[in-house]
């Protein structure tokens, strides 16, 4: 293989890759800008998110085939079911929190993941799960590069799954709310806005987010496991912090340079793949050392 | 002015404070229908306080908040917004990041009818046409006057019976501030009953119907604003000289 088709296969790698890490650093962001918690939870979401999309598919699969049709219809599913978990846990666990000091709110957020975590292991006995979904491995050739119809249709319902998040929060008075909350609570509640309610919406979109990318990863890879959700966990939280914690464009960017940083650290002679969790927190740890408010993340100045 | 007699807001001995700080000891007030009441005081006397209990972002700890004959004392601050009782608090609060445009529609976060949130934004921007003109900036970007503007006419979007105006000409140049003042008349005249908090005792006491001054956490005089602008004690506490 050329050096040019290295390239343009890892570049491929790195955008499958990218949108995982982007969709669940999304939830991080978002949820981080409305209460100011760092939901190490997030991560387990995404776990939970693709062991319900497991189950669902399980029941359809005999219907519509464990092809692409029956993995969508199980991460739609999946989605709402474990947004609505999203709320439920805010509900229970944050929300009589949030007036008090961040180390307890964050710590019960660690609370939160080990609770699901173990649920998870006790119910699965700790196996690896088999997705039981089948993709098929057709692929477009594109001249030098080989790009397959499932790298295509997963970065394209991450892509679409963005583009909608982008417009709902830019151009819906709901979408306006949510950022405004992020600003400033009181004047939000002062103009008739249900702070709650927005907050609980913006915990159902993070969570569905996230189950998106389980369910995806799932039937990608082929098997889901109770600890799945721990690294991807950590990555998007630096995915986060490179696009600038709290801000939605930031961790799309975010989530899409780490995705290539590690496809394409990987292919520097003399550094195999197990090397690119230390790409990733060598540059989680430079981020917070050189530009801590992230690429696109504002400083909080206040103006009077 | 038949109208005149009619009460929208009352307080009754209202008590509230921040933990064991006890900030507001008792207040009673009244604002009828169309009226402009100030309310004065120095420093630290609870007038903040007063508009924050009323608006619901202070929880009141005894006594009762009246708005349109309603109880909404326990009420949270969201639903007594979207009754019509807008406060515009100190400080303008211009939502940074979000352009004055979208400052705008949030003001009209419960105005559900899109033609209603177009032809108010229309409002706004005749009163305030320095906002048109830079609807796409970010709100906070403003100079303090125009955000003061940005405020009001934030809280104009939403249709307000009654305005809570917590201090609009604080760190403004003395011409802002009588702008600031004569656009409060303007709104005043044209039917929004208001309740204004103003640290320029002499210009409130002007413009004002009714004035109620405070004194640590009671109200310790009250009265009709040309006797007030007249009296005495008013005179040397407030207004110098």
């Amino acid at each position: 293989m050329s050096v040019l088709n290295i390239f343009l296969q890892q570049l491929v790698n790195g955008l499958v890759l990218g949108s995982f890490y982007a969709l669940v650093a999304l939830g991080y962001t978002m949820i981080f800008g409305v209460v100011k918690l760092l939901n190490f939870a997030h991560g387990d979401i995404y776990m939970v998110g693709g062991f319900i999309g497991f189950l669902v598919l399980s029941v359809i699969a005999p219907i519509v085939g464990p092809g692409w049709t029956g993995v969508a219809v199980s991460m739609v599913v999946a989605m709402i079911a474990v947004g609505f978990l999203g709320v439920v846990i805010q509900r229970v666990a944050y929300q009589p929190m949030l007036n008090a000091p961040r180390l307890s709110i964050l710590i019960t957020a660690l609370a939160v993941s080990l609770v699901l975590q173990n649920s998870v292991l006790t119910l699965t006995h700790g196996q690896y799960q088999p997705m039981g979904a089948d993709l098929g491995f057709g692929d477009i050739n594109l001249g030098m590069l080989f790009v397959s119809y499932n790298q295509m249709i997963l970065v394209g319902t991450a892509a679409a799954l963005m583009i909608g998040l982008e417009l709902f929060v830019s151009r819906t008075q709901y979408g306006r709310a949510m950022r405004a909350i992020s600003i400033d609570k009181d004047m939000c509640r002062l103009m008739g806005i249900n702070v709650t309610a927005v907050i609980a919406v913006t915990f159902f979109i993070g969570s569905a987010l996230a189950t998106a990318a389980g369910t995806m990863a799932g039937a990608y890879y082929g098997s889901i496991w109770y600890f799945m959700g721990f690294l991807i966990g950590i990555k998007a939280f630096t995915a986060a912090v490179i696009g600038g914690i709290g801000s939605i464009p930031g961790a799309m960017l975010g989530g899409l340079i780490l995705g290539l940083l590690e496809s394409f650290g990987t292919q520097i002679p003399g550094i195999g793949s197990e090397w690119k969790d230390v790409f990733s927190f060598a540059v989680l740890i430079l981020m917070l050392v050189l530009k801590p408010t992230g690429l696109l993340g504002k400083s909080e100045q206040e103006r009077m | 002015m038949s109208t005149q007699t009619e009460t929208i807001l009352e307080l009754e001995n209202v008590t509230a404070g921040y933990g064991k700080i006890v900030a507001l000891n008792g207040i009673s007030l009244t604002v009828k229908t169309g009226a402009m009441v100030t309310l004065l005081g120095a420093n630290g006397a609870g007038k903040t306080t007063t508009l924050k209990t009323i608006s619901g972002l202070v929880r009141v700890s005894g006594g009762a908040v009246r708005f349109e004959s309603a109880d909404i004392t326990q009420i949270p601050a969201h639903e007594i917004a979207r009754r019509g009782l807008v406060h515009v608090p100190e400080g303008r609060h211009v939502l940074r990041g979000l352009s004055v445009r979208e400052n705008l529609e949030l003001g009209a976060f419960t105005v559900k009818d899109p033609a209603l949130r177009h032809k108010r934004m229309k409002e706004v921007f005749e009163l305030f046409p320095v906002l048109e003109k830079r609807q796409h900036g970010d709100g906070s970007l403003l100079s303090g006057g125009e955000q003061q503007m940005l405020a009001i006419g934030r809280a104009l979007m939403h249709g307000p019976r009654l305005l809570l105006l917590d201090e609009p000409s604080m760190g403004l140049a003395p011409k802002l501030v009588i702008e600031t003042m004569r656009i409060a008349k303007q709104l005043s005249e044209a039917g929004t009953t208001i309740l204004l908090v103003e640290q320029n005792a002499r210009l409130a006491l002007k413009l004002a119907h009714y004035g109620y001054v405070l004194e640590s956490g009671h109200i310790c005089m009250e009265g009709e604003a040309a006797t007030l602008r007249v009296d005495k004690s008013i005179v040397q506490a407030y207004l110098g000289e």
